[in-house]
């Protein structure tokens, strides 16, 4: 047994994994710390610095009110007009207002390009121009569950000095600003297909509310040209409709303004000739904005000095001081200065901020905001930090010099201060708001050669094994070398490093340092035939599925159809090779490749009987796992399950009896079944710590977890004067549990033997039918050879005072000592078994109590899926079919994959981050947590549950033939030897080598099916990244199978070293047990 | 040496085609309204019955179904009587997979029947005419060595692509494209539909191209 090599293997493997897991996000995901500070009026001026004029809170704002027409998608192509153009696309010139009014009336009104930041997505714009930042994917905050906005942001600062917000359209606005508007008639906006509902439901009321005058900002949300584009695409006679709508639209609205408003049109974003968007060429990032007011406000007409893109960050900070609010404070916007009076109008103006002004307001509401948000977050290099810094201060002491010497400020403030608050900017995009491709393509590569490594490893692991380097050694070298180098030439040509970068390296040299060593032994290996079975197949659909978003969204009941499908292949294909049943008579009488060996029909029917029934229980487990199912919300008719919700929600008392008792019945099983087998294997004989773990830990733990539960669904109010208990019980039970299963846990770890051996002298007479012994252990003989016979021996023993249901010993005619060991056969499978066992009922507490249910058909599922197994093996090995060593195919191993993910469904998970199941946090720790790491554990260990228990269970695929098998099977090396058949898993002590091969065949082909589900994954989501659905579908999916092939190979790696450890032991047992016997 | 067979069998399915197609386009004639999406179930119980009908008669002419060893009335009454058994059960199991692979249980029954019977009048009738009422000699055929004449051979094939039809005709269902035929059942019996095609052309080519390899053991 070449364990560390093993280990040392896989470990490698899933290192590469991560890295290209870890390169790929870091180059996808956009991670951006959100600041929880609010601004108000007070803290825009420095305190001891009082000037009435520039504290704008208190002064008369330039406008009181201002409507804000969003048309989702208004490119700036469609927003502009030209009247030369004789024959226009049905996206061209059908907005002639704009047109109209910027030429009539040069002094009101403005049309710019409105450059949005990607991702142009509607919900992560609507984040951008509300709060003035760069949103990104991943926006840390302290809320991960709810999308609502807790940055400061525009609609917030309107509420605080009390504006009334009105807002119509797109229900997005609604769970981005729950109960933050004065009014709201939100319209779903989910349906892309529907182009008219959002629109005609504000044209209803923005009339009515306009002349109404209850308000103060009036948010208006369109979606019908960005559903049209989806639809049709911009090239489509429903966009002229379209548009000329919105044509009208903002005619009737100018027409209806009063002298104290502002109008804004714009787009959040633009989009592709196909009419999507999410990505960041110009054609999506370049929507319109149009500004309107009907009292002058422009100084001129547009002279060459105004912006040629305004980004949309600048209209944060320009409405802001245009209202007379503050600043939202994670803004980094720049004011849009033709707004505002240069500084020599402003002397008899109608009030409000000149140019210089609003610029050092602005420009010091950035530097505060940046200097909170390096204090917090490190992602900002640190030099440009610093530049930034002396920029600052460099014109904040020219400012307030000229500001106390009373003399006019010197023109080029004004352009440092713009150049100052456009170099912040650009420093956070460059920061927060750009994929890198470079990285993705690297993480891309690492993962796509990580895979295939995977699938070369566990199709060669035999021979990588004997030969035991593996190209191993020089692999972890040459990569430690690269990544080394390439981080002293970073240090060197760019003076930091970028860690990524180092690992990547890492990752790709060592993976090519591998292929390079085993290229000589693959060549002629790689067929495509052998890759397009059925099993693989499968999984290729399966990949292919992560594909598509409507496939993801359904993804539990895909999941479920691929492994039924697989399922039901198992029995055909046996049948179409001729296995499943005995061979007729006729048949045998003329066959000629017949096997040399007599099959016995009985065993046979057996089999396939047992085989049928397991795949009827597995097929039932898999269709009743189906109701246990949650909602995403993109499924509008979907009911979650009713297991989901806690006992404590439950009102009616005789459905919460129902479900406590069903629980409780279910953990009972649990219990039950684990030791059942236990027993029926010998294990429980021993006296080993196993054994006390197997005996009295587990109903420990299930009696912890029943009251537990009793305790949590106790209504609040019934029992008042114990109110002190239950709280002492609600803490205590769950930290019982966990501290049972720690200990349970380690006790396995520490001694996993589950045999018990007798060397007892003999007392009865029933030597007789005992077969003379085989060996004389005399010193003539090696252990080696000793240990040969010993173990069908001592196995064979312990079976037949097993089947005579006696326990005594019984001995040799010569009154030799007997030896007996119980649950020898089953040394290897116990401790992981009960291993799994613990920790199913440890992750069963993180869950609400229903789910109890769902994990009993998850251990049901396990055992058919195993007994399966077991069974077409037999079969295989009953018509002498089977080919040597230890190998698992792939057909169970990918179902064994395909029911972990079916399983993180039918516990009530789904790949979105609103249905992260929270509580799990607060098992235990009512009153919360002081860290994060314990509760993130917590939550982990819930939400990937399933893919634990299926991942430390991995091994059991590898012994349960073994465990299941019968006499006579598997003959061939010692033909009617009938000492030696039946020692189950001790064959794996006999072929150390193969035993190696097959567990790492096995790690490798779960890792490789994970492996290659992930990468699909990455490929959605590189591949569709300006996908409609991308922040919503693939890229919450993309976190979750990673994380989840995080922590399944984390915990395969755990039962891998398992089985290593009982290895181990065994050896040492058999070293003890040697002289003992030979004595 | 088999042409003779071949091409006996390759009318037989030209009729049975012929059959489907007359099943599609007659009632379109008679029946006001009618279309294979809209009104998709008269389509899917006219083309069974039209199946089912003329294969029964084909085969009975051909005298492919294997001959009886009595020849009492009794007993080919009680044959007459557990095929129709089988036929029931055949669409009772069918119905009962198709709702574990995840139909509705309860909503949609009569359209999960439906595809049910429509399975059994294309695949397990066969196995009627060809076999006879034994299931035995059923899970026979679909071994590798199990065919024991040509008849058998194209059983197979037509069985196993007419499933696979019905197996690759659930995919489109999940996606959102909202087209007539995403409509449960109509993408599953289209699929079966178009599965069988494919079989009753293929069978006999497959069979002409592999005359050469095919060897069977005489019963
Ligand atoms: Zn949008
Ligand atoms: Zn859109």
């Amino acid at each position: 047994m070449k364990g560390l090599l093993l280990l040392s293997l896989l470990l490698w493997v899933c290192l590469v994994y991560f890295v290209g897991i870890y390169v790929f996000v870091s180059g996808f995901l956009l991670v951006r710390l959100e600041v929880n500070r609010t601004s108000t009026c007070e803290d825009v001026l420095q305190p001891g610095h009082e000037d009435p004029q520039v504290n704008f809170c208190s002064s008369k704002p330039r406008f009181r009110k201002v409507i804000i027409l969003i048309i989702d998608a208004l490119k700036i192509d469609f927003a502009r007009f030209d009247p030369d153009n004789q024959s226009p696309r049905p996206y061209e010139n059908k907005l002639p207002v704009l047109e109209k009014m910027v030429s009539s009336k040069p002094t009101h009104s403005r049309l710019y390009p409105f450059r949005a930041d990607p991702p142009t997505t509607t919900m992560q714009r609507i984040k951008g121009f509300t709060t003035g930042s760069l949103p990104t994917f991943v926006d840390v905050g302290n809320n991960f569950a709810s999308s609502a906005i807790l940055e400061d942001n525009l609609i917030h600062q309107f509420g605080q000095t009390g504006k009334r917000v009105v807002f119509m359209g797109d229900d997005t606005w609604e769970s981005l600003f729950p109960k933050k508007f004065h009014r709201s008639l939100p319209f779903p906006s989910f349906n892309v297909k529907d182009l008219h509902t959002v629109d005609n439901g504000i044209l209803q009321h923005i009339y009515p509310t306009m002349v109404g005058g209850d308000w103060d900002v009036l948010v208006a949300h369109f979606l019908g040209v960005d559903h049209c584009g989806h639809r049709f695409g911009p090239d489509h006679p429903a966009m002229a409709d379209k548009l000329t709508q919105m044509d009208g639209v903002i005619r009737s609205v100018i027409e209806r303004l009063q002298n104290d408003t502002l109008l804004v049109v714009m787009g959040d974003h633009g989009m592709t000739d196909s009419g999507d968007h999410g990505g960041e060429s110009q054609k999506e990032t370049d929507a319109a904005i149009f500004l309107y007011s009907p009292f002058p406000i422009f100084a001129g007409p547009p002279s060459q000095d105004e912006p040629d893109v305004v980004p949309q960050t600048d209209l944060v900070p320009t409405l802001a001081l245009l209202l007379g609010i503050p600043i939202p404070y994670s803004s980094v916007g720049q004011v849009l200065l033709p707004l505002f009076p240069s500084h020599q109008q402003t002397e008899g103006a109608v009030g409000g901020l000149s140019q210089l002004e609003a610029l050092w307001i602005n420009a010091k509401q950035v530097n505060r905001f940046l200097e909170t948000y390096s204090s917090l977050a490190k992602d900002i290099p640190l030099e440009s930090l610093s530049q930034l810094k002396a920029e600052f201060s460099h014109i904040s002491s020219e400012y307030l010099s000229s500001l106390r010497g009373g003399r006019s400020p010197s023109p080029q403030l004004l352009s440092f201060l713009q150049a100052y608050l456009a170099s912040v900017r650009d420093t956070c995009r460059a920061t927060w708001a750009r994929f890198n491709p470079f990285k993705m393509v690297a993480g891309f590569t690492i993962l796509a050669l990580a895979c295939l490594m995977c699938l070369i490893l566990s199709e060669m692991s035999l021979l990588l094994i004997r030969e035991s380097s593996a190209g191993l050694k020089t692999s972890v070298k040459v990569a430690a070398c690269v990544s080394v180098s390439v981080a002293v030439v970073q240090l060197y040509t760019h003076g930091y490093m970028e860690v990524v970068w180092c690992f990547a390296a890492g990752a790709v040299s060592s993976e090519i340092v591998f292929f390079w060593k085993v290229s000589p032994k693959v060549v002629g290996w790689l067929k495509l035939r052998q890759l397009l079975v059925p099993p693989l197949v499968v999984l290729m659909l399966r990949c292919a599925s992560l594909l598509s978003d409507s496939y993801v969204i359904a993804e539990g009941r895909v999941v479920t159809f691929l492994a039924l499908s697989l399922a039901l292949y198992i029995p055909v294909h046996l049948n179409w090779k001729g296995l499943l049943l005995p061979p007729s008579h006729d048949s045998l009488k003329c066959a000629g490749p017949l096997p040399s060996m007599v099959v016995s029909p009985s065993a046979v029917r057996k089999e396939s009987s047992t085989l049928l029934g397991c795949l009827g229980l597995l097929v039932g487990s898999f269709y009743l796992s189906l109701s246990f199912h949650g909602c995403r919300e993109e499924l509008g008719s979907c009911q979650p399950s009713l297991f989901l919700s806690p006992l404590s929600r439950l009102q009616d008392s005789r459905l919460k009896n129902l479900h406590y008792v069903l629980a409780v019945a279910a953990l009972c099983l649990w219990t039950f079944l684990l030791r059942r087998w236990l027993c029926h294997y010998g294990n429980l004989n021993a006296s080993g710590v196993t054994v006390f773990t197997a005996r009295w830990i587990l109903p420990l733990l299930s009696v912890c977890l029943g009251l537990h539960w009793a305790v949590g669904a106790t209504p609040e109010d019934s029992f008042r004067n114990l109110t002190e208990l239950i709280r002492l019980a609600q803490l205590a039970l769950p930290r019982t549990a966990f501290c049972l299963l720690g200990l349970g846990m380690l006790l396995i770890l520490c001694d996993p033997l589950t045999v018990f051996l007798k060397t007892r002298a003999s007392a009865s007479g029933r030597s007789s039918s005992l077969p003379p012994p085989r060996y004389r252990a005399s010193t003539g003989i090696s252990p080696q050879a000793e240990l040969h016979h010993l173990i069908p021996q001592i196995y064979q023993r312990m079976r037949r005072s097993l089947d005579d249901g006696d326990v005594s010993g019984s001995s040799e005619a010569d009154h030799r000592p007997a030896v007996e060991a119980y649950g020898l056969g089953t040394v290897y499978s116990a401790p992981v078994l009960l291993f799994s066992g613990l920790l199913g009922m440890g992750l069963l507490l993180l869950h609400p109590e229903g789910m109890a249910l769902s994990f009993l058909l998850l251990l049901l599922q396990m055992a058919s899926l195993l007994h399966i197994h077991a069974s077409s093996t037999t079969l295989y090995s009953l018509h002498g079919a089977h080919v040597g060593g230890f190998n698992v195919p792939w057909t169970p191993v990918v179902l064994w994959s395909l029911a972990s993910t079916e399983f993180f469904h039918a516990t009530g998970h789904l790949p979105t981050f609103p249905s992260i199941q929270w509580s799990a946090a607060f098992v235990g720790f009512p009153d919360g947590h002081t860290g994060t790491l314990l509760p993130a554990t917590l939550v982990t260990l819930n939400t990937f549950a399933s893919h634990i228990l299926f991942a430390a269970g991995c091994p059991l695929l590898l012994f349960w033939p073994l465990v299941c098998e019968v006499r006579g099977s598997r003959g061939g090396r010692a033909c009617g030897d009938e000492a030696e058949d039946a020692v189950m898993e001790m064959r794996l002590r006999e072929h150390p080598l193969h035993f190696s091969a097959a567990l790492l065949q096995l790690s490798t082909r779960y890792l490789f099916i994970n492996g290659a589900q992930v990468f699909a994954s990455v490929c959605a989501a590189a591949i569709l990244r300006r996908h409609l659905m991308v922040w919503k579908v693939f890229a919450p999916k993309l976190m979750f199978e990673a994380s989840g092939f995080l922590v399944s190979s984390f915990f395969l790696l755990f039962g891998v070293m398992l089985v290593l450890r009982v290895d181990v032991a065994v050896s040492r047992w058999f070293k003890r047990l040697i002289p003992e016997a030979s004595r | 040496m088999w042409d003779h067979e071949i091409r006996a069998m390759a009318s037989t399915h030209a009729i049975i085609a012929s059959s489907v197609f007359m099943a599609t386009v007659l009632p379109a004639v008679f029946v006001p309204g009618f279309s294979v999406y809209g009104t998709h179930l008269v389509w899917l119980y006219s083309v069974s019955g039209a199946v089912t009908a003329v294969s029964v008669a084909v085969f009975w002419l051909l005298g492919i179904t294997p001959p009886t060893k009595k020849h009492t009335l009794g007993y080919k009454l009680s044959r007459l009587f557990r095929s129709c058994l089988y036929f029931f059960l055949s669409c009772l199991f069918f119905h009962s997979v198709v709702v574990l692979y995840g139909a509705p249980l309860i909503e949609s029954a009569l359209e999960t029947f439906s595809l049910a019977v429509l399975l059994t009048s294309l695949t397990t009738l066969r196995c009627l005419c060809v076999l006879g009422p034994s299931v035995q000699a059923w899970i026979r055929v679909f071994s590798r060595h199990g065919a024991m004449s040509v008849w058998d051979t194209c059983l197979q094939i037509t069985v196993a692509c007419t499933v696979v039809g019905a197996w690759l005709g659930a995919f489109p269902i999940p996606l959102d494209w909202d087209r007539p035929w995403q409509v449960w059942p109509v993408s599953c019996s289209l699929g079966a539909m178009i599965g069988f095609l494919t079989g009753l052309v293929g069978a006999p080519a497959w069979i002409h191209y592999h005359r050469k390899q095919l060897t069977y053991k005489s019963k």
